[in-house]
Formats: structure tokens, sequence, C-alpha cells
């Protein structure tokens, strides 16, 4: 099947003095689709983002931005929008002025330019009068995703937007990001909230330490994926634990009823194990209450890739060490 | 699988032209409480307080045109302009361009900034100018609220020069305008350097307050004994050189010296910060500003600016020392004199006299034997000696002068009471100030004119 790309990105490499933030990250976003970046701190997530959106330029590699190569001198592509570092606001003005002032910069009337629309997509028509010194962290968030609206972009950049969102906020940036992506419209964003990444994502790319661990489909990765904690929750506790102990591949977590209660079983499986405990619980008569894992399979893979990544790091600095040491020796 | 992407008419993103990021800035600026309540501070202020000394009985005679403050409107605003150069421009210049890059610092939204005007350059002027609009509006309100303020309480009369002539209100109105677009290029040289510590120093308060601390440190310099080709190579001699143009023949020589350095100063100051600003790393999102990039890309162009300045204008003016000198201060107080004392006869209605008839002289000393008759000080004493048509006899009058380093000086009448040594003089409608008991003169610093 043909896609057009969004972003393309092939060996980029960005470093700080002697800290290496990107090193040879490949990336491919497709148009329309929500694609989820996620790393520890200091992954380097910022910094690519922060390319994209024409903050700073790559040491090394190709970018191309909705199809446009970009250069070595700091410029962005049009129809780019979004924000890193959170949004930028000015306290001293109300939610309509900063989105009036922006249209305005952009040469657009402000009365066209379609601010109304906007703050009542973000959930903020009611505060639109408020200066946006009085707003929450949750607020901003959803003005500056106003703001990046306004602009009606192809490709929207946005750096953590999921931050001090309360539900009601979450449902609406959801909503927005959903008919954006429906639209035609890429989105690349970039969270610590593996339920908003799962929730949003069609793909993800995982970074640790400035490099690529993953970047996929998320059914990949939650396939690719072994063994996961389950929570399973039925009307026969007891009977529904003897059942696990007997079902291969399945094992139950001593701790689990302490961290839940009695009635909630913690068993360790994989897919198809687990599906073997299912069928054979339903068998057994016993309702199946509650099944959800207890950790996510992003956020478990998340977990398992980024440490396997510390560890190998790790492992590479003990050998350069022991290298020098053996070369000083040798002296 | 992927195919290569296209174009998709996508294109690299124009940056926003500079009018636009200009009403953007200038939206944001105005927006800022503290920004209107300064615009209407000085559009307002002024006036009161004009009005207010205006009314009262003790008049500020420590500030020029103080004295004559009773007499005619035209001396408010010239003492709103001098306490103007001495504190409110370097603070409003402080608050306003000293914090105009750092203000982003301070939201954290340079990143959001550059996405959406795309261009560091152009970001640059539309500030820049930003703020020297909202700095200009500052001044113009300074201005017009102490003149309408000056000519609502007492009135369109003449006003007494430096030199004790009378300049007709028009010939006032116009060389107050000159004064205060004369210190309209001290204040931008002191725009720039605010422009720069905000761009230097990030957050750092010291963004902030650079302009107030470098105009204080001006001011000191101005006070010091220095030679004066120093003076007049710093950026704060023209908030003081407006003076010059209170007297006959007008004293411009060091107006327009102190105009240039501060206009070459507002163009180093600008292009330094300009410059800096271009090689910033807007990736550091808690920038605050390096020291070291301070002192090197900051303060030392403008310290040899300085050098620079002084190496120029000394061989052109020929000056040396610090221009004050017995001559020039005798001749600077007879002439003085001899204006006042004419306008002593007409208020005491006695027979008319001109400057010319009066051939006023003065003859002055400084301190001791020991001291050199040379250079500011507040012991100079003078005799001043004049004569009028048909008497033979000589008139003198004692003078204490106290003579600062700018070459304002302070004459105090040491008697005859009936001339110089009372405040006031039995007129025939009543007692009226004394014009030979107190007066501001100048003495011209440059050797160019003659007074």
């Amino acid at each position: 099947m043909d896609a057009v790309l969004a972003v393309r990105a092939r060996g980029i490499t960005k470093c700080f003095g002697d800290v290496v933030a990107l090193d040879g990250v490949d990336l491919d976003v497709t148009r329309g689709q929500i694609h989820g970046l996620v790393g520890p701190n200091g992954a380097g997530k910022t910094t690519l983002l922060g390319l994209m959106l024409g903050l700073a330029v790559a040491d090394g590699g190709a970018l191309e931005i909705l199809g446009v190569p970009v250069g070595r001198a700091l410029s962005a592509v049009d129809g780019v929008a979004g924000f890193v570092d959170g949004p930028g606001l000015y306290p001293s003005m109300t939610a309509r002025r900063n989105l009036a002032a922006l249209a305005s910069l952009r040469g657009r009337d402000a009365r066209t330019a379609g601010i109304e629309e906007v703050l009542c997509e973000v959930g903020l028509r009611d505060v639109a009068d408020d200066r946006v010194r009085g707003f929450s962290l949750g607020m901003r968030q959803r003005l500056g995703l106003a703001a990046a609206l306004l602009t009606r972009p192809r490709l929207l950049v946005l750096d953590e937007p999921s931050n001090g969102l309360d539900p009601s906020g979450t449902r609406h940036v959801h909503r927005v990001l959903n008919r954006l992506a429906a639209d035609g419209t890429s989105v690349v964003l970039s969270s610590h909230r593996m339920d908003d990444v799962e929730a949003l994502c069609s793909e993800v790319t995982i970074l640790a330490t400035g490099r690529v661990v993953f970047s996929g489909p998320l059914t990949e990765l939650a396939a690719g994926n072994s063994d996961l904690d389950y929570r399973l929750r039925t009307s026969d506790p007891e009977a529904a634990r003897r059942l696990a102990a007997m079902t291969d591949g399945v094992r139950v977590v001593a701790d689990g009823g302490t961290r839940y209660g009695d009635e909630v079983l913690v068993v360790r499986a994989s897919v198809p194990a687990l599906d073997r405990l299912v069928s054979g619980v339903v068998r057994s008569d016993i309702a199946v209450r509650e099944l959800a894992p207890v950790v996510s399979p992003l956020e478990a893979a998340f977990l398992a890739l980024t440490e396997q990544q510390e560890r190998q790091d790790q492992r590479e600095e003990h050998e350069h060490r022991a290298q020098r040491e053996r070369q000083e020796a040798g002296r | 699988m992927t195919a290569p992407p296209t174009a998709d008419h996508a294109a690299p993103a124009r940056p926003v032209p500079v009018p636009r990021g200009y009403r953007f800035e200038l939206v944001k600026l105005v927006s800022q409480w503290r920004i209107r309540l300064l615009v209407l501070a000085c559009w307002i202020v002024p006036a009161v307080f004009v009005v207010g000394v205006s009314a009262q009985s003790t008049l500020p005679s420590d500030t020029l045109f103080g004295r004559w403050m009773h007499a005619t409107g035209w001396a408010g605003p010239l003492v709103v302009l001098g306490f103007a150069g001495t504190w409110a421009l370097p603070l409003l210049t402080s608050v306003v361009a000293g914090d105009v890059f750092a203000a982003e610092d301070r939201l954290g939204t340079w990143r959001h900034l550059l996405v959406v005007v795309r261009s560091a350059r152009r970001i640059f002027v539309a500030k820049t100018l930003a703020s020297l609009t909202v700095i200009l509006l500052l001044v113009a309100g300074l201005a017009c609220s102490s003149t309408v303020g000056g000519l609502l309480a007492v009135g369109d009369q003449p006003l007494v020069g430096l030199d004790g002539h009378l300049l007709a209100p028009s010939d006032a109105a116009v060389r107050v305008l000159l004064a205060w677009v004369a210190v309209l290029a001290p204040t931008l040289a002191l725009a720039g350097i605010g422009l720069l510590g905000s761009v230097t120093l990030g957050r750092s308060p010291m963004g902030l307050l650079l302009p107030a601390v470098v105009a204080l440190a001006m001011q000191l310099a101005q006070m010091l004994p220095l030679p004066l080709v120093v003076r007049l190579a710093l950026p704060g001699y023209a908030f003081i050189a407006w003076n010059g143009l209170f007297t006959s023949p007008e004293q411009v020589g060091p107006l327009l010296i102190g105009v240039a350095v501060s206009l070459a100063w507002a163009v180093t100051a600008t292009v330094l910060a300009h410059v800096l600003f271009l090689r910033r790393d807007f990736t550091d999102a808690g920038y605050d500003g390096s020291g070291r990039r301070a002192v090197a890309a900051g303060l030392l162009p403008l310290v040899g600016l300085v050098a620079v300045s002084a190496a120029v204008i000394a061989p052109a003016t020929g000056v040396s020392g610090s221009g004050i000198e017995q001559d020039k201060v005798q001749r600077s107080l007879a002439t003085a004199f001899a204006h006042l004392y004419r306008m002593q006869t007409e208020q005491l209605h006695r027979p008319h006299v001109t400057e010319a008839q009066l051939r006023a002289t003065a003859a002055c000393d400084k301190g001791s034997d020991k001291v050199a008759v040379q250079g500011p000080g507040n012991d100079w004493r003078c005799v001043v000696s004049w004569h009028l048509p048909g008497v033979e006899a000589t008139g003198t009058a004692v003078y204490q002068l106290d003579v600062t380093s700018d070459g304002r000086f302070v004459a105090d009448g040491d008697g005859p009471k009936e001339v110089n040594g009372y405040f006031l003089v039995r007129t025939p409608t009543g007692d009226a100030p004394n014009p030979l008991w107190q007066f501001d003169g100048n003495v011209e610093l440059l050797p160019t004119s003659k007074g």
C-alpha cells in the first residue's frame, strides 16, 4: 500500500557539546496518523520534535518534513505547527487575545481566523476572555493546541500535550487529535502517559539515550512482548486460582491478592496462555468480571526495551573503561 | 510498505514580515500592566508635579530652571527634563528595553515565537522597534504633560536663559522642544544598552537593571573631576548638554558631540545585541545568560567605543583639562549679570539701560593662592563691575560661585544688599524676587564660541 510520509528521518544525529542527544535516528511518520514518541527523560524526544519544528538543525543525517528536505539552516516547513516544552502563551493577555495576536501575526483577520471554533474545540470558550495568567497547566496545554489549530497544520508536533490535563481536558484533546488525523493531518506527540499513547497512537517510536529501540505499530509492540501480568476478577476466585495453577504457561503472582484484594487474581502469562486460561474459566461456569493487564503492553515493552538499552549502554561503557585501563596498564 | 514522500505543496515557511511582528510585539508590551501604568504615569504625573510645584512658595532652585517656575510655564518641562535625565529615563528604558528579550526567557516562549515568526533576525527587529516605540511614547508623555502643566499653571511668559537673557515664549517653546529631542539620543543609547543586557543576560535581573546601572555610573563619572574629553565621550553627557540651548549664542558644540556619542552608543549596543541574539542557542530552555560572554561581547566593545570617542574628540575640539577656566567663568558671569541687571532695572522702573552700556566685567579667584584658578568647585569668588550711563563711579557686586564639572554654576550674591545681597527687591508694585540674588549660569566648556 502506498502512503505519503509526513516525516522521514534517516540517521539523524544531534549533539550538544559532548552530549549526544540523537544518535542515528530513523523515523517514518505516515500521513494522517498519530505517531507517539516515548522514552525516558533525556532520551532525545524534545530534541527530535525541535528538529521537526525547525528550532534546531541536525548535525548529521537527512530529514524530510512534508516532503521538503530540511537544510542545514534553521528553518521550518510550511504547514508544521506545534510546541515543545509547553505552549508559548502570554499571561498578560486573555486566551482570545493570545489567539487573535497569533492570527494577525500570520496575516489573518482575527475575526475570520476561526478563533471561536478552535476555542470551542478545545473546550475553552467559557474562559476565552480570562487572562492566561490564571490558567491551570491543563488549560494552557489546550490553549496551546488551539493556537496550533489556528494554522490548519498538516503536521502537528506536540511535546507532552497531556501534561496537567483532567479527564475532561484529556477527552477534548483526544477528540481534537483524532479529528485532525481523520482529516489527514499527521500528529507526532511525545508523552510519558502510556494510556494516552495507547488510546491515540497507531504507531509508536521508543527512544532511549538518543537511539531508536522500537518503531512501528502498537500491535506489533504488544505481540512481540512476552509474558505480562494480568488482573483477573471472577465470580469464584478460588476455583479460578486452581485453574490458573493447572494451565500451562500461566503463573499465579503470589502478592496479587495483597495488592488488589482476595477477589482478584494476578497471573503472569503470554497472550496464548491467557486465552487458554480464560477458556478454561468460562468452561468451568465461572463468570469473568474483569480482565486487564496490570501494566499496559506498551508500558511493559517500554520498560523492557529501555532497561535493555540502558543495560547495553552500561555494558559498552564498562567495556570502554576496561579497554582504556588495559591500554594504560600496557604503557 | 511506504512510498517515498512527495512534496504535497509544502515549502520552506516564509518568515513573518517585520510590520506584523512589530505589531505583535507592541500588543504584548501594551498588554502588560506595568507598561500601561508607566504610560499613564508619564502622561499625567509631570503635569500634576509642575502644577503642584508652581503653586508652592518654595521652588526647586537646586534644579536647573527650578527658580523660574513661578515666572513662566516653560520652566516646568525643563525641570522635569533635568529630573528625567537623572532618574526617569534610565528607569523607563530599563523597564521597557531591558526586559523585552528577557521576558520571553522568563515566560519560556522563545521556541514558540521562533516557530511562529520563523526568523530570529525579524524577531530582533520587531522587538527593538516595539520597545523604542513605547520608550518614545513615554518620553513624549513626559514632555507634553510637563509643558501643558506649566502653561496651565503659570502661563506662556518669557523664559530667562542660562546667561540671563530673556527668551520670547515662541523661542522658549522651540528650545524646550529641541532640548527634549536632544535627550532622545542618550535615551536611545540607554535603550541599546537595555537591549544588549536583555539579550546577553537572559532571565538574570542584571539584564533588567543594566540601563539604570549604566546611567548611574555615567552620572557619577560626570560628577567626578574627570578630563572633559572623557566626559564628552560618555553617552550620559547629552542628558545635560541641552543646557547650551538656553544661552546666547547657543553652546551647541557639546550638545552635538553628546548627541553623536549617544547615537554611536545606541547603534553599537544594538548591533552587538543583534549579533549575540543571532548566535544564541534557543534549544536551551533554561538560558540565564553568560557573564563571560556579556563582558567579552558586550562590555569590552563599549569600553573600546569610549576610548575611540575620546581619541576623536580630543584633537577635533582641542579641549584639555576640565574646560572650566578663569576667563570663561568671568565672561559667563559678567554676561549673565548684565542681562539680569537689566531685568532688575526694569523691575524697579529705573531708566532703561542696555548690556553694552553696562560694560559688565567679572574678576574671579578660586580658593587660596595654592589652588589653580580653574576647574569645578564651590570656592569660586567673583567681583562683578559695571557702569551706568552718566555715572562716573563703577558699581561692584560680590558673588560666590559653585561651579560643577558640567559647566553649570550657581551664583550666590554676597552684596551689596541693594543689588544682590537680598532675595527680594522692593518694586513700585510690592516686593518681588531679586533676579541678581541667586542665579544659574553655564560656562561653555569647549573653546569654540564666545559667550
